[in-house]
């Protein structure tokens, strides 16, 4: 089961992890500064398998790729909103976080809900109801299949 | 079936002789751009990740460290040592302290029809010269440095159709933050923001890169103005040929057509938090500000240093008001200087800073407190993006943020 942390409409990428952590020298020392602006307990309390629900444009702005990295250090297991800013979406993919969007998910559920999220049918089980989320293209579902773009990129090699 | 001109440079760079919004396709890349906000990563990840580590072509990657310079501690230092020693050993164009990365790549390198990604979301800027820039992460950065090639998902177009001449006092700023209102912060999102009309050929390149440059702050995968002899203009005085100007076909297909009149823009503010909440400055109310910030690849050229000179000859920066402004390039500062504009600057009281993405960073020059408020000319007023979580960011054009810092609270330069 995973248990749900909720955000809004437009959250960008200074939210995720802002500007003065970014030059650190790897992941791991910036992990702990996730969503710190919005809630500064996020790092501390989610556990690895849990999940992000967000409304429309998640992941707006800056093309930091820091921003799905730190997410997917701490364990998040996907994030499924109604729709993603189209960077964030692809740099998920290219390392290797599934991102799911759903259309009715975010007003049906609330923080702390427990979840069952399978990857493989695109289907999140929660409160009774199980919702079908928008399948990607077979390139990119390709590119996320291989553990990311450049794991991809060395089964070319 | 005519293309866009978005989809004629998709075209060129995947080399097939059509593409239609949906297709993916494989592009050989002009240029590859990366400053010191990702760069270490991707440095760390060709070295522990890629199965066969190598460079397709040196000669079209170009690192250029913008984000945090003068480096402000000693992993900063240690993030740009990485960089510039890369860099060096593997013979890339790299440029430090010299500008912000966009208009380094707009005064050296960008062509119209190229296809460009930088691992900086401003890279749409490039649509100024009839080029295609998209911002990308490090990841994606990395292949393409690499492979020398990238995938596109071709967007649909949005075509946005000008006419008209701005009314004094008002800028592109104005309208582009006026357009991000009224289609929404994901209103053009994975799609091409497409600018054309009697009324763009009218606007300079440095008005067009304004636009081009805000196109992401809709969501939009890239803009790109139609190109035409201004662009032949820039690209020659500035050593190089201008690439071919493509232009989208009369039967196009474009998702939607946008109308908009420049005479009537007015000048708009957007406030916090987010970039899509321009409303007419005058309807701003009562907004004391603590510091106020002209500079960024959106708003740190000539052009807008020159209007700021003009509203501060004579006067003097508000006594409860830090004014820092930072010129986008080196080559912009030297103009600045020769134009005598430094010396109005510093004689009114405003810091100016070197060349740099400064305040509109948020974490190396000019930082705001808890409860502090900021107007800024940067690219974007998200929470905490010049600071502390609680302080606000509102967004104006060079005029409105310069009228600001001498009166200490938002006002337009016409009521000053």
């Amino acid at each position: 089961m995973s248990k749900v942390f909720k955000f809004k409409n437009d959250v960008d990428t200074d939210q995720i992890i802002a500007s003065q952590y970014l030059l650190l020298p790897n992941i791991e020392e910036m992990k702990g500064h996730t969503f710190e602006s919005l809630d500064d307990r996020f790092a501390a309390n989610v556990q690895p398998g849990d999940v992000i629900v967000a409304g429309d444009n998640f992941g707006c702005g800056s093309s930091r790729e820091q921003a799905p990295s730190v997410l997917k250090a701490l364990g998040v297991k996907a994030v499924i909103a109604r729709s993603f800013a189209r960077i964030f979406f692809r740099n998920a993919i290219n390392i290797g976080l599934p991102v799911l969007v759903s259309g009715e998910l975010d007003a049906n559920v609330e923080a702390g809900d427990e979840a069952t999220v399978d990857l493989t049918e695109g289907t999140v089980e929660v409160n009774g109801k199980t919702y079908s989320c928008t399948k990607l293209p077979p390139y990119m579902q390709n590119i996320l299949n291989q553990g990311g773009l450049i794991a991809s990129l060395n089964q070319e090699d | 079936m005519g293309m866009t001109l978005g989809e004629k440079i998709i075209a060129r760079a995947a080399g097939v002789p059509e593409v239609k919004p949906g297709d993916i396709h494989t592009v050989d890349l002009d240029y590859m751009m990366s400053n010191d906000g990702t760069t270490h990563l991707t440095i760390d990840m060709f070295h522990n990740q890629v199965k066969t580590p190598r460079i397709a072509d040196p000669k079209k990657l170009v690192f250029i460290i913008d984000h945090n310079i003068p480096a402000e501690n000693p992993k900063t230092a240690a993030a740009h040592k990485k960089m510039r020693e890369f860099a060096k050993e593997h013979d890339i164009d790299f440029y430090e302290g010299k500008g912000v990365c966009h208009q380094i790549m707009y005064e050296n390198y960008v062509k119209a029809g190229q296809l460009i990604m930088g691992a900086d979301s401003h890279t749409c800027s490039y649509g100024a010269l009839g080029a295609f820039g998209t911002g990308i992460g490090c990841t994606d950065f990395l292949y393409a440095m690499v492979t020398g090639k990238s995938w596109v998902l071709v967007p649909e177009t949005l075509r946005f159709e000008l006419t008209g001449e701005f009314k004094e006092g008002v800028y592109p700023r104005d309208l582009i933050l006026t357009i991000i209102r009224d289609i929404g912060a994901n209103g053009a999102n994975y799609k091409i923001m497409e600018f054309a009309g009697e009324g763009e050929h009218r606007l300079s390149v440095n008005d067009r890169f304004v636009l081009c440059n805000l196109a992401v702050e809709a969501g939009a995968k890239t803009g790109i103005c139609e190109p035409d002899e201004k662009v032949v203009e820039f690209t020659k005085a500035h050593g190089r040929d201008a690439g071919d100007l493509f232009t989208s076909d009369p039967d196009a297909k474009f998702l939607k057509v946008y109308h908009y009149d420049l005479s009537k823009i007015e000048p708009v503010v957007a406030r916090p938090d987010f970039v899509d909440t321009a409303v007419p400055a005058g309807e701003i109310g009562e907004v004391k500000i603590d510091e106020a910030f002209l500079g960024s690849c959106n708003n740190g050229r000539i052009d807008e240093l020159r209007v700021a000179a003009d509203i501060l000859k004579g006067r003097t920066v508000h006594p409860d008001v830090r004014f820092l402004i930072a010129p986008a390039s080196n080559a912009v500062y030297l103009q600045a200087m020769r134009e005598g504009l430094i010396d109005i600057f510093m004689e009114s009281g405003a810091m100016v800073m070197n060349a740099n993405c400064s305040v509109c960073w948020g974490s190396c020059q000019g930082v705001i407190g808890a409860g502090e408020v900021l107007i800024s000319t940067g690219t974007r007023n998200f929470k905490g993006r010049a600071g502390h979580k609680d302080s606000k960011v509102y967004l104006g054009s060079a005029a409105t943020v310069t009228a600001s810092a001498i009166a200490g609270k938002i006002i337009t330069a016409d009521r000053l």
